[in-house]
């Protein structure tokens, strides 16, 4: 596929910017929120542009209506000045934007070449040419500066590669438009470095990039302006040398406490102990403590290893060695019965695959924890559940048109509080949140959290895995921060800052290094 | 949802209705049953079709014979819908029915021992057969598929080993499987409709019923829900064998004799018969009642092709391109909605 537009290469060294894209008073809609709010951007050639913001800004839909996948409500986009109609991810391509999501599009099992030529794939006499795939996909590679054989399968490569082979995928099919979703995510630093100098390579190249990161350095080492996003609008465009502080004050715009409505309770008795588990290259002698009316958050870096140690407590995992008490009662390794019944409970990471079964009722869904206990003889009494899941419904302010309504087609939020509901049938002593608001809207967020509220002024003990750490410090009592797999530090909740908690995260990766 | 009765139309209960009303809710009525069951659809079209073709297809026995034809592929059938809701696949169900003839037969025969006795011990190993395949699969990790066609040629092997390859003799107690009540009422049609019924009931109503559409819809989620997964995979290949092991001895009693070739490429009737039913073979969907009129269906195009003397290799023909076209009507209407 070849755009039938002329490359635009203007370099921002010479005169005036060309302007490869520009969106103007962007709406869109979801039902019960505003995801887009008039939201106005523009993206000149050989620029990267920041967009800045709170998960749950709108960076991602605004991604998505750039990239075909969400149809605007309201607004207009133009590229290369003209005005443009999205209505596939096809179309996008076709005029030069591509989008390299967190998640990769690419087949594991093929060949890196096949992988960047595919549907494309040269042909000879009906069938594809291998050695000119080869070479194509060799251009493409050298772009990225991916030097590696292109007929290694994708499969073998770590992410930072199969990143680098997405973006060579993306250049191969002339997008001069690149958005990148939070790509050092889950890089180490020295691939971050990297990638950041082949942005700045393909800056100088004509390329326009749209760069989504929460990490601030970044911004300042690769960025050229800053849009800040917050709740769906476009707060200002900045230049990315302006301060942190200023940055994160637009970005935050309100008080932490505000946004994170904790009502704290004296902790009381012991409810949960972990003492020495171990995981064999996961994590290490992990010890912690939840008690009555308490949330402790586990804080670090993607990677450290906060949701293995949740899913060993609860056993869905097995460990090597530890002990995980529960009231006093010794939980049983690898046994999710034997957790539930010692009164834990977890809301699994990704609740799309781990939390919910998405093509069964709320109400099948809100049963399965209780199906257990609502069961006598073998024989399940469905009035009982039926009326619990109503309770629930109620209790939760699940927006749903029904209980007998397909958790498909509920909204993120709503499904995330379904997946804590089939809990509160069961009244776990300790609830285990792992990143409980991802993916989730603001006004859902704050819900989730006065039902965290709920649940410690009940007496009961949460212990919070976020990526979020805004969220960390504004909801934990207690921060344990986690770094290699071990717990590095811990924060009372007065000591836990940004800077105190990102500052023991990274001092035993550094020490680490150094070895 | 398989748990959520249909409710009426508020047009039909509430108000005391005209007549146009009520015909105007008599067709809403009839389009929601159509819509959520195409399978049901398509049989009865299917039986306006061999009515005008056939005088004879309506009539009490020739109607009785459908339902004797489609006994063995529905009791083997209601087997397969646990297994495959829950994301699995069993095709060791026929040569499960053909051992339990074979070891019912040769235990009576051979060794003597009580007609009733030897029924529960053709059951027994019926059973074993699925136990090893719920262990294979829940235990070994085995992919379903794998597990049960092992399972497939095991389970032949020995029906060939014990017959020595030649048919057996069967009881009177088998032959009362084949037999009728009343002079008129075909054992196996009886059987077929309790075991249905108990498949519904089982499905809707029990634990392991519940636990079947969460394991299928999402094994992970039902697990660290607390449900034990292993355990009830080993109970829903048991239990598939166990109504596998009931239609070999309908199939026994039918043919009066054990064979040891009985019930070949039944499994792959029985999966057409369940996934006619509307239930997915990605698991978390599919009712009882579905899988009764997928067999159904099955039969009564088997039955209406015999009545209009088409030769049975067209048969074949016309069967596989009713399974590729009922499932495919499914899609398009789930896609639709």
């Amino acid at each position: 596929m070849t755009t039938p537009h002329a490359p635009a290469t203007g370099s921002p060294a010479t005169g005036s910017p060309v302007e490869l894209l520009r969106v103007d008073s962007l709406v869109k809609r979801f039902p019960g929120v505003v995801a887009l709010d008039g939201v106005s951007f523009d993206l000149h050639a050989g620029e990267v542009h920041v967009l800045l913001g709170e998960n749950g800004a709108g960076k991602s839909t605004l991604i998505k209506c750039l990239a075909g996948v969400y149809q605007p409500d309201g607004g207009t986009i133009h590229v290369d000045g003209a005005p443009v109609h999205l209505s596939t991810t096809a179309q996008a391509e076709a005029l030069g934007i591509a989008t390299i999501h967190q998640e990769f599009n690419l087949v594991p099992g093929l060949s890196i070449a096949e992988n960047v030529m595919l549907g494309r794939q040269p042909r000879r006499f009906g069938l594809i040419d291998p050695r000119r795939t080869r070479e194509a996909a060799e251009a493409a590679l050298a772009r990225v500066g991916l030097t590696i054989d292109p007929r290694t399968p994708v499969s073998t490569l770590g992410v930072a590669r199969q990143q680098l082979v997405e973006i060579a995928k993306a250049l191969s099919l002339d997008a001069r438009i690149l958005i990148l979703d939070e790509p050092t995510a889950a890089l180490s630093d020295e691939e971050v470095d990297r990638l950041l100098t082949l942005m700045a390579d393909l800056r100088s190249s004509g390329v326009g990039q749209v760069f989504i990161s929460h990490h601030l350095d970044e911004i300042r080492r690769i960025g050229d302006r800053v849009t800040v996003l917050r709740d769906g609008a476009a707060v200002g465009t900045v230049p990315a040398s302006t301060p942190t502080d200023e940055l994160v004050r637009m970005m935050v715009g309100r008080s932490i406490t505000a946004q994170y409505p904790r009502e704290r309770t004296a902790p009381r008795a012991e409810l949960l102990r972990v003492e020495g588990l171990t995981t064999r290259g996961s994590f290490e002698d992990v010890s912690l403590t939840v008690h009555e009316g308490e949330v402790v958050g586990l804080a670090g870096l993607v990677g450290a290893g906060r949701t293995e140690v949740l899913r060993a407590v609860f056993g869905a995992d097995r460990y090597d060695s530890g002990t995980v008490h529960v009231r006093g009662r010794r939980v049983a390794r690898h046994d999710v019965r034997s957790a539930i019944a010692a009164g834990l409970g977890l809301v699994p990471e990704d609740r799309k695959a781990q939390g919910l079964v998405l093509g069964a009722s709320v109400a099948e869904n809100l049963g399965l924890v209780a199906l257990r206990a609502a069961s006598r003889g073998g024989l399940v009494d469905r009035r009982r559940l039926r009326a619990m899941a109503t309770r629930i419904v109620t209790d939760l302010r699940i927006r749903t048109p029904g209980i007998g309504a397909t958790v498909r087609n509920l909204s993120g939020g709503n499904q995330q509080k379904v997946v804590m509901g089939k809990w509160f049938s069961a009244d776990p002593a300790v609830l285990l949140l792992d990143e409980p608001t991802r993916g989730v809207d603001v006004g859902a967020k704050v819900e989730i959290y006065q039902l965290i509220n709920q649940l410690t002024a009940a007496g009961r003990g949460v212990l919070l895995v976020s990526s979020d750490l805004p969220e960390v410090l504004g909801m934990a009592d207690r921060v344990l921060v986690m770094a290699q797999g071990r717990i590095v530090g811990e924060l009372t909740h007065e000591e836990a800052t940004q800077d105190a908690v990102m500052a023991l995260a990274v001092k035993e990766v550094e020490s680490s290094r150094a070895h | 949802m398989p748990t959520e009765s249909t409710a009426p139309p508020s047009s039909a209960t509430r108000t005391t209705p005209s007549g146009a009303d009520r015909l105007g809710s008599l067709t809403y009525q009839a389009r929601t049953l159509a819509g959520q069951n195409g399978a049901l659809v398509a049989l009865l079209l299917l039986g306006v079709v061999m009515a005008l073709m056939s005088p004879v297809f309506l009539s009490t026995q020739n109607l009785l014979n459908v339902g004797v034809q489609a006994a063995v592929v529905a009791i083997l059938a209601f087997g397969q819908t646990f297994v495959i809701i829950s994301g699995g696949i069993d095709l060791s169900v026929g040569s499960v029915a053909a051992l339990t003839g074979i070891v019912t037969g040769f235990m009576a025969g051979t060794y003597g021992v009580n007609p009733v006795l030897a029924i529960v011990l053709g059951i027994g190993a019926g059973l074993a057969c699925g136990l090893v395949n719920g262990v294979l699969v829940a235990y070994g990790r085995l992919p379903a598929f794998i597990a049960t066609l092992a399972m497939l040629s095991v389970a032949r092997g020995l029906a060939l080993v014990l017959s020595d390859g030649v048919p057996v003799p069967q009881s009177s107690a088998v032959a009362w499987f084949g037999s009728t009540v009343w002079g008129w009422l075909p054992i196996p049609v009886v059987i077929m409709v309790a075991l249905g019924a108990l498949a519904a009931f089982i499905l809707n109503r029990t634990y392991t019923g519940r636990a079947i559409y969460a394991i299928g819809g999402n094994e992970e989620a039902a697990r660290l829900s607390g449900i034990n997964v292993r355990r009830q995979k080993l109970v829903i290949y048991g239990l598939a064998s166990s109504f596998a092991a009931v239609a070999g001895l309908v199939l026994a009693g039918r043919l009066a004799s054990g064979q040891p070739q009985a019930a070949a490429g039944y499994e792959l009737d029985a999966i057409a018969a369940v996934v006619i039913g509307g239930a997915s073979l990605a698991g978390g969907q599919g009712r009882a009642f579905g899988t009764l009129v997928g067999a159904l269906v099955l039969a009564v195009i088997r039955n209406g092709l015999n009545l209009l003397n088409v030769s049975s290799f067209w048969q074949q023909v016309v069967i596989g391109a009713v399974i590729a076209l009922a499932v495919l009507s499914d899609t398009l209407r789930r896609r639709r909605s």
